[in-house]
């Protein structure tokens, strides 16, 4: 039997945080960056939530952990990716997870906002214990961040920690045609053809 | 005018249907589901064009096809496009079927007729009693549906993950809407409905940031819109060409696109005033 977190798997659990792929969200939707957050915390239950001091603060909580606090009560349709990214990790965050599951949460931001979210949650995993699972297309914004890589290329993987996997024989093997990983200063770059 | 039990009745029937258009309206737009709205008034219509061939009430006819209509295409479609698709294949096949029961029984045109445009003023007894139960349980239904509603509306995917049951949630909302807008449809007819339905309600998001206040907006201005409506109606029996009131539907329908365009003047002027405010 599979088991995440000594648990059978299991649909909706509270322990897993999901940030899906980014989706459009309707400029005139009459929601509150705070609304939006705060279905992390009790989006499942029926019925509907009362004003209540604990919740209004758990939701301040998670709008500050990500640096979304100055635009928490603008409409949320009107934000920018990048601001609305933020939103969807604070959302993710407030069920107190384990894991976060993060697809492709750079896409569609320009290089300032995704360097910004890599910040955000490289911050978070460090502050709130949280394994953080990040699919990407572009592996250089986080090459300074990860512990491990899973590197999916031609059908093939490459697994293990960073400096093991990128690297040139490595992933020149796994795409099946050359690939430069070039050192700058202490950044590492993968450039392919 | 307020002497007049007929016109008191459909007061009591009009507000409360309009105000429950107006709350099921919210959830319609957000969810981009109007064209489904409009839809499933039609495809009652077959219902209630029906029903006196198998010998039954037209009202009934109205219902259960507008239930029916609402499952089948909650079960047919589930993303926005697919959706639209589904809709308009249940749609023109019911429509279809309307045009051919129209056809057999030439002998109740009249109620076609009423079906369509809708008898405000000629509410049957029972029908009040029926609106209040019904709009009441309506209400309930969404009441316990509203956060996980919203939840999966704004965000499906991570609604999902959180074990939202969305297919379920999707379904009762088409049905809860089914029963709504057939019961505006009574009052009003098929064809007006959806000015019901969308125009309170996409008034009342263009400027709301909340969905608590948008509906509350919604349900006052549905509320307001019928009210002016049922009054202009009664007045309108002096004006020419006299004899005859006009249709409430036609006042309903003028209403709920004049109070979309203010509502839509307003928020331009608003967020021009806030994008000028960042810069």
């Amino acid at each position: 039997m599979v088991k995440v977190l000594d648990r059978p798997v299991r649909r909706g659990s509270k322990l897993i945080g999901y940030v899906s792929q980014r989706t459009v969200v309707d400029p005139e939707l009459p929601l509150r960056g705070r609304d939006f957050v705060g279905f992390g915390l009790d989006g499942e239950k029926w019925g509907f939530s009362l004003p209540s001091k604990q919740r209004a603060a758990q939701v301040t909580e998670a709008l500050r952990a990500v640096g979304a606090l100055a635009y928490a009560d603008a409409p949320v349709g009107k934000l920018s990716g990048g601001e609305q990214q933020r939103l969807f990790i604070a959302q993710a965050l407030l069920s107190d997870p384990k894991i976060v599951l993060l697809d492709e949460p750079l896409s569609n931001l320009d290089i300032a906002s995704a360097s910004e979210i890599v910040k955000v949650v490289d911050g978070l995993r460090r502050s709130h214990g949280v394994t953080v699972l990040f699919v990407t297309h572009d592996i250089n914004p986080l090459i300074e961040v990860m512990d491990r890589v899973i590197y999916l290329a031609a059908g093939r993987a490459a697994v293990g920690p960073v400096d093991q996997v990128v690297r040139e024989e490595v992933l020149s093997k796994l795409y099946g045609y050359h690939v430069d990983v070039i050192r700058v200063g202490d950044r590492v770059v993968v450039l392919t053809p | 005018m307020l002497a007049d039990p007929g016109v008191v009745q459909a007061l009591l029937a009009g507000v409360i249907v309009a105000a429950l258009c107006g709350f099921v309206g919210v959830f319609v737009v957000m969810r981009r589901q109007s064209f489904a709205g409009h839809a499933i008034t039609d495809v009652g219509f077959t219902g209630g064009a029906g029903a006196p061939l198998a010998g039954l009430d037209p009202l009934a006819g109205l219902l259960a096809f507008s239930v029916i209509g609402s499952i089948v295409m909650a079960r047919l479609g589930d993303k926005i496009r697919e959706r639209d698709v589904a809709t308009g294949v249940v749609l023109t096949a019911s429509l279809g079927l309307g045009a051919l029961f129209l056809f057999i029984q030439t002998r109740y045109v009249s109620q076609p007729a009423a079906l369509l445009f809708g008898s405000i003023f000629a509410i049957r007894s029972g029908v009040l009693l029926t609106t209040m139960v019904v709009g009441a349980a309506c209400v309930i239904a969404l009441a316990i549906l509203y956060r996980p509603l919203i939840f999966s509306t704004v965000n499906p995917e991570t609604a999902a993950a959180r074990g939202v049951p969305v297919k379920f949630i999707s379904t009762a909302f088409l049905l809860i809407m089914g029963v709504a807008v057939a019961e505006a449809a009574q009052l009003v007819g098929v064809l007006l409905t959806t000015a019901l339905l969308i125009g309170p309600a996409s008034a009342a998001i263009t400027f709301s940031r909340r969905v608590p206040w948008a509906i509350l907006f919604a349900v006052i201005f549905g509320a307001v819109q019928m009210t002016l409506s049922i009054f202009l109606a009664y007045a309108s029996y002096t004006w020419p060409p006299g004899g005859k009131g006009w249709p409430v539907s036609f006042f309903l329908g003028v209403l709920a696109l004049g109070t979309f365009v203010i509502a839509r003047f307003f928020s331009a002027g608003d967020s021009r005033r806030s994008e000028s405010n960042e810069a």
